[in-house]
């Protein structure tokens, strides 16, 4: 497990140390800012539910620009080579990865913080259904991320990584929006596989334990895909 | 330190190495040569596991290469072609993080990072941003890597390629140093190289073994004749034929006629005619200007193999 730290610790400092990491953050702030201040005007209510909401489209094209280095850099200048034949494990070197970019997603959307203090300020927000929201925006990038490493591990190019990533959570979220309100098990079945549904009840203030295994099993199988993406290599 | 056994790996319906086994004992610097293609890259990568071969086996410092890979890539300091490094890492940081990948305790560390630094000769670019180092730097930033958690086995792919004339000699006596604590397996297709820093080689072409044995045996083995260039002022005609006459001699090519002539002498094996050329030139009235005897290089010797082996196959 230590190595999984030393490889977290590098993929922090590669993000801070290129534009990337910066980039992402400025482009999250402005549009989250400013369908914050849109709802807010709208609906005069102090909840960040609505404004949450449409932020996921947003978090849905920046979590691949976030992933799609990930495998894909390593295997295009070939620094994979060294990496793996060094003595570490794939699940380590995968795991490392993903922590590492689920971090800066966290990172990324922790300046929202300062809109909670804004509503505090002009009113009286439901902190309990704030705190859910959060829980549940985390939860959802950590699937976000596993879908665009997984990406990342299948292809040497980023822009197809971060292309295919952004159309995989694109359909994820709209197969939830779109099959709302939708009798039958088709449509429940898509409900449950998209991720609108799940994130919904976390912005109503309930962290219900189904959406919480929805979100860690999905992440975890997914994590679990790619290392085994990655060890292929060894064995095909 | 490593055995090879009748190793092979295909790709589709073409074999990257066929059938290779070789052996490099403790302390031994062992040169894959071969033409580029030939094998080499792969080899060293199912050795690294970093791939897995199609049939046969391979042990590294007594660990099977595929079925015990941690414990192989413990031993092992690989430098790949090309060397790849991240960019945006300056050297000193680069290689704490190899260190600490590789489990150097972090007590030893720092010291065992100042080490590599220094036996690399890196020292004043420790602190640079590895993608604004030169070629030659980089490579011996890869050098210092394979180095940091001192292994008993260094794998080296192509470590002089892309090098100053400067560097790679630099190079080579730094991998000569290495060769008295580390055993070595390395890759190249220069042949100079070989002869200056392997003990033995092996010489690879179309993913098959072709030859094995110090470069010194392996030249003298090809070594069918030797020849002696001659640059001779005086009637050219009269020493050509009288060239031709002496015992020994297999064949006499005369270019540059004129008042100065130059022949290729070539001869027979283990006959030494140097003396005999002089007095038949110089009864012939003919002044020496040059008289020079050319040995066979490894260079002919892989030529000669590598050439031999595709006549054969077509």
């Amino acid at each position: 497990m230590t190595n999984t730290g030393t490889i977290f610790q590098r993929e922090i400092n590669a993000y801070f140390l290129s534009p990337v990491a910066y980039i992402v953050i400025a482009v999250f702030m402005v549009f989250s800012g400013y369908f914050f201040s849109i709802m807010l005007g709208i609906t005069q209510e102090t909840t960040l539910r609505y404004s949450l909401a449409y932020t996921q489209f947003i978090l849905s094209i920046l979590t691949p620009v976030i992933t799609m280095r990930l495998m894909a850099e390593e295997s295009k200048t070939g620094t994979i080579e060294p990496l793996m034949t060094a003595p570490v494990t794939d699940f380590e070197v995968v795991f490392g990865k993903f922590l590492a970019a689920w971090a800066l997603y966290n990172i990324m959307i922790a300046p929202t913080a300062f809109y909670i203090i804004f509503l505090s300020w002009v009113g009286h927000p439901d902190y309990g259904t704030i705190v859910a929201s959060y829980i549940g925006l985390i939860l959802m990038g950590g699937l976000f991320v596993s879908i665009g490493l997984l990406v990342s591990a299948v292809t040497k190019n980023q822009i197809v990584a971060a292309v295919i990533g952004i159309v995989a959570l694109l359909i994820l979220l709209v197969i939830g929006l779109a099959s709302a309100g939708n009798e039958g098990w088709f449509y429940s079945c898509l409900r449950y596989i998209g991720t609108y549904d799940h994130w919904d009840a976390f912005s109503k203030g309930i962290v219900d334990t189904r959406d919480v295994v929805y979100y860690v099993s999905f992440t975890a199988l997914l994590i679990f895909i790619a290392i085994r993406i990655v060890e292929s290599r060894r064995w095909r | 330190m490593i055995k090879v056994n009748h190793l092979s790996k295909r790709y589709a319906d073409v074999y990257a190495i066929n059938d290779v086994s070789f052996e490099v004992p403790e302390g031994e610097i062992l040169g894959l040569l071969g033409p580029n293609g030939a094998g080499k890259t792969t080899t060293m990568r199912i050795l690294t596991c970093y791939m897995p071969a199609t049939s046969g086996s391979a042990l590294v410092a007594g660990f099977d290469v595929f079925r015990d890979s941690v414990n192989v890539r413990r031993q092992i300091g690989y430098l790949p072609e090309n060397v790849p490094l991240y960019p945006e890492m300056r050297v000193r940081e680069y290689l704490a993080f190899r260190a600490k990948l590789k489990k150097v305790p972090s007590r030893e560390r720092s010291k065992k990072i100042d080490e590599c630094i220094e036996k690399c000769r890196i020292t004043d670019v420790q602190k640079q941003i590895i993608g604004t180092l030169s070629k030659g730097y980089r490579q011996r930033v890869g050098l210092a890597d394979t180095l940091v958690h001192d292994p008993k086995i260094l794998i080296l792919d192509e470590p002089t390629i892309g090098l100053d004339p400067n560097q790679i000699r630099q190079v080579r006596q730094l991998i000569k140093e290495l060769g008295e604590k580390h055993t070595i397996l390395l890759s190249t297709h220069i042949l100079p190289e070989v002869e200056m820093i392997c003990s033995n080689v092996i010489i690879i072409n179309k993913g098959k073994i072709v030859a094995m044995d110090t470069p010194s045996n392996l030249a003298s083995q090809l070594r069918s004749g030797s020849n002696i260039g001659l640059e001779v002022r005086g009637n050219g005609e009269k020493i050509n034929s009288a060239l031709s006459g002496i015992k020994g001699v297999k064949k006499v090519t005369w270019h540059d006629k004129g008042e100065i002539s130059k022949y290729a002498v070539e001869t027979e094996k283990n006959v030494d005619i140097r003396e005999e050329v002089f007095a038949q030139v110089v009864k012939n009235s003919g002044i020496i200007r040059e008289m020079k005897q050319e040995s066979v290089t490894l260079e002919e010797v892989f030529h000669q193999i590598t050439m031999q082996e595709q006549e054969g196959t077509t």
